[in-house]
């Protein structure tokens, strides 16, 4: 089993958890707006604390609440892309996509910066700040930097928000082509089931069922 | 102090440094706190799920993003060293060219009959010095701000 995770954490007056183990290839995070499912995601990759529970991917335990383990965000090798991109505004772009780069191991880097720059076609975009991008562009820039990082896995966060839909499908396409020729394990979080029937390996319902 | 470590403080510049020092620093610690905290915690979380611990995280992140803010502290540091009287004249009384700071000077002057010239010249450079580190702070406030009308006092 590739994911692993059961976690919960009370976040004001109600409860976020979820429970499920899910295979190779994209598991979708699916539900409402506001049933918590990015705080399963910040949970996964160790930003949140959960309150009680595990998260296991590939056999690697990053947290578990009877055996007092919590692993640090940064050893987590999570591939973490944001739903607001989250780019440094004080970085050019290639700076940015070789953030993670230069902090990981040398052999826990399994993609070029050439490569993940050929992968999401941004050549063209290595000198500009991030404040100029589009919003297609700082998705795909923060894909790379995610990818050039050398994570295990990747947590997109409603990737395809507030984009046209040229744009969308763009998106679409390069993370299709993780899944399939990166073969990375991917937790996708998305309120829209049309994303979900067109990319999901696994589904995992979370909020109205769960809660 | 003189007898364990072999310096002494009092009626030395070095004094009046210390003096500037202690006045100047709460003013800084607040306007640098703020810059820090207008710092966007999302994006030192993005830096820490990219493999950088708190430490680096904070060198390569934080600090760049509230730069424009510590060194308008230092600007206002500077200003308000430059405006010391009070606790410079109690600690390490009022030596020329060793702890006379401006508005001493102006005083000193003022005690002088005829000297009027004189404290109108210093007068002149203290505006002209507050007015200078009053711009140059809220033009590096601004840049904190991003344009964003953000602000660090």
């Amino acid at each position: 089993m590739c994911f692993d995770i059961s976690v919960s954490r009370r976040l004001g007056d109600r409860t976020v958890g979820v429970a499920f183990t899910a295979g190779d290839g994209l598991t979708a995070l699916f539900g409402p707006s506001g049933a918590g499912k990015t705080s399963v995601l910040n949970m996964v990759a160790g930003l949140l604390r959960p309150d009680a529970g595990h998260v296991r991917v590939g056999g690697v335990t990053m947290f578990d609440a009877a055996n007092r383990i919590t692993v640090p965000p940064h050893r987590r090798r999570a591939g973490y892309v944001f739903q607001d991109a989250r780019l440094f505004p004080h970085l050019t772009v290639r700076a940015n996509l070789l953030y993670g780069h230069r902090l990981a191991e040398p052999a826990d880097r399994w993609m070029a910066p050439d490569e993940a720059i050929a992968f999401l076609d941004l050549g063209l975009l290595l000198d500009r700040r991030p404040d100029t991008l589009s919003g297609g562009e700082a998705r795909r820039v923060a894909i790379g930097r995610a990818l050039l990082s050398g994570p295990r896995f990747l947590l997109m966060d409603e990737p395809l928000s507030s984009l046209d839909e040229a744009r969308r499908e763009e998106i679409l396409r390069v993370i299709e082509r993780i899944r399939d020729e990166l073969a990375l394990p991917i937790l996708y979080v998305t309120h829209e089931s049309a994303e979900v029937r067109r990319l999901a390996n696994h589904i995992v319902s979370i909020g109205s069922a769960a809660a | 102090m003189n007898d364990w470590f072999g310096v002494t403080l009092l009626f030395r510049w070095t004094g009046a440094a210390v003096a500037a020092a202690v006045m100047a620093l709460p003013l800084m610690v607040r306007a640098i706190r703020l810059s820090i905290e207008a710092v966007d915690r999302r994006l030192e979380d993005a830096a820490r799920t990219l493999g950088a611990g708190p430490w680096r995280c904070f060198a390569t992140v934080t600090l760049p993003l509230c730069l424009p803010g510590v060194l308008a502290a230092l600007v206002l540091g500077f200003a308000r060293s430059i405006g010391e009287f009070g606790a410079t004249i109690t600690f390490v009384s009022n030596i020329p060219g060793e702890t006379r700071t401006l508005p001493i000077a102006i005083y000193s002057a003022l005690q002088i009959p005829g000297a009027d010239a004189a404290v109108a010249r210093l007068s002149a450079v203290a505006v002209l010095l507050s007015l200078a580190s009053l711009v140059a702070s809220e033009w590096l406030a601004r840049r904190a701000g991003g344009g964003r009308g953000g602000h660090v006092l």
